[in-house]
């Protein structure tokens, strides 16, 4: 299942927590070779992650991380501003566009798990009335995204994030599975004016 | 509950022009009209537990709520702080003795049965409210919360800049300034371009240009993209 979770409210789930840590580490430093900091716990952290941030995280049926994302909005910091103004043209900033972090897999979990966090975007987009994601990205990380049926569009030209090629994307989570509650949501826009 | 945009504009003009705390007042009042709803509250709590702001509750609320310390109990302001996304009271925790007694108290007070709070984080650490509230079904205040949801939203942040504005410490008049992709974006759109020309002109897809006139739009204090190009070219951002 899907689980929102601020970082506050993190203690109430220490299985998820530590395993969402440790797997951010696994995949961002052992198998991307980011340049992130990791703890002596093993834990990989960076400072957004002081800023109580929002996490979709999909829970197994076993009661484990199985993957998860990091959402903050634009009006404070986020790194598509504070580190990638070369990729695009900063600072992005509005109440309705909030910073999506690229997936963290689990190891062995499939492009459904990508798919429910998707879903769990789309959610997000829907209850807060959110227009755009915007992040920063690998390219493997666009292919995931193409292959569940977002459309990340390139907000700016490759260029080095922690030593590896990076994207800076605007997500476009409402194509696709949500294209029909977003087209009422204009209906009820343009009825109203 | 109809809403039309252009006295909304008009409201927004009058909250940035505003250069008091008693201006910022004229303005909720007069949204608090335009939406009619019970109340309209800009509520700010700083770390140290101090208050400030403006709104429509009465004066003997204001004054109860400090008197009894209320902030250590509200579920609202326990329930939203520290966090970034729009809240329907419903959904905040009710259950504890205390709370139960503070809805009653409020209820007594004035205070409408449907709330709907928006959180924002400013810089530092700051963090303030803005709240809707009303007395009407769960039905016609999810109509209306859905309907005004992304507005609110806006305006709220808009409240919250003004009140920024008052700080000691900040320079009057620090105003965002647009990225050079905003700038193309509007000064595109003031010309007359369609999005798809001024997406083709600047090569970069229609959605991307989408992200940069939202984030616009929010820089220059507007709720749609008309209002956003003429206080661009009032404030002198863009040239035509």
């Amino acid at each position: 299942m899907l689980r929102y979770v601020y970082a506050d409210q993190l203690n109430q789930c220490p299985r998820l927590k530590d395993e969402m840590f440790t797997h951010r580490a696994d995949q961002f430093r052992t198998r991307l070779g980011w340049d992130v900091s990791v703890d002596a716990r093993g834990h990989e952290r960076d400072e957004y992650d002081a800023l109580n941030p929002l996490y979709v995280i999909w829970e197994t049926a076993e009661g484990g991380h199985g993957g998860s994302t990091r959402f903050l909005p634009t009006t404070g910091p986020v790194m598509a501003n504070d580190h990638f103004a070369h990729l695009v043209s900063t600072p992005i900033r509005s109440p309705l566009i909030w910073e999506c972090t690229p997936f963290c897999m689990a190891p062995g979990q499939g492009p459904n798990v990508a798919a429910a966090l998707m879903l769990g975007g789309g959610e997000l987009m829907n209850g807060f009335s959110i227009r755009h994601f915007v992040g920063v990205f690998d390219a493997r990380m666009v292919r995931i995204h193409c292959r569940v049926g977002s459309s990340p569009e390139v907000l700016g030209s490759t260029g080095e994030v922690r030593g590896k090629d990076a994207t800076g994307l605007a997500l476009d989570f409402g194509s696709s599975i949500w294209r029909p509650r977003t087209a009422s949501q204009r209906v009820q826009v343009s009825r109203r004016r | 509950m109809l809403v039309t945009l252009d006295n909304l504009e008009s409201l927004l003009s009058a909250l940035e022009q505003s250069d008091s705390l008693e201006g910022m007042q004229r303005v909720i009042e007069a949204l608090r009209a335009h939406y009619g709803v019970a109340h309209l509250v800009y509520h700010w709590v700083d770390s140290r537990g101090d208050q400030y702001g403006c709104g429509t509750y009465s004066d003997a609320w204001r004054q109860k709520y400090l008197d009894e310390t209320y902030l250590r109990i509200d579920p609202v302001v326990q329930g939203c702080y520290q966090r970034f996304h729009p809240v329907d009271w419903k959904r905040l925790d009710w259950s504890s003795k205390a709370a139960r007694e503070f809805a009653k108290v409020a209820a007594e007070y004035g205070v409408g049965n449907q709330g709907f709070s928006i959180p924002i984080r400013g810089p530092n650490g700051q963090f303030a409210l803005f709240t809707v509230n009303d007395t009407c079904d769960d039905r016609t205040w999810a109509g209306f919360t859905q309907s005004n949801r992304r507005d609110l939203i806006l305006i709220a942040h808009y409240f919250n800049e003004k009140a920024l504005e008052f700080e000691p410490a900040r320079q009057p008049g620090q105003q965002q300034p647009l990225s050079p992709r905003e700038v193309d974006a509007m000064t595109l759109i003031a010309v007359g371009y369609s999005r798809a020309q001024i997406a083709d002109r600047l090569s970069i897809s229609e959605h991307t240009l989408r992200v940069y006139i939202e984030s616009a739009r929010f820089k220059l204090g507007a709720l749609n993209t008309t209002h956003a190009v003429a206080r661009a070219m009032s404030r002198g951002l863009i040239v035509v």
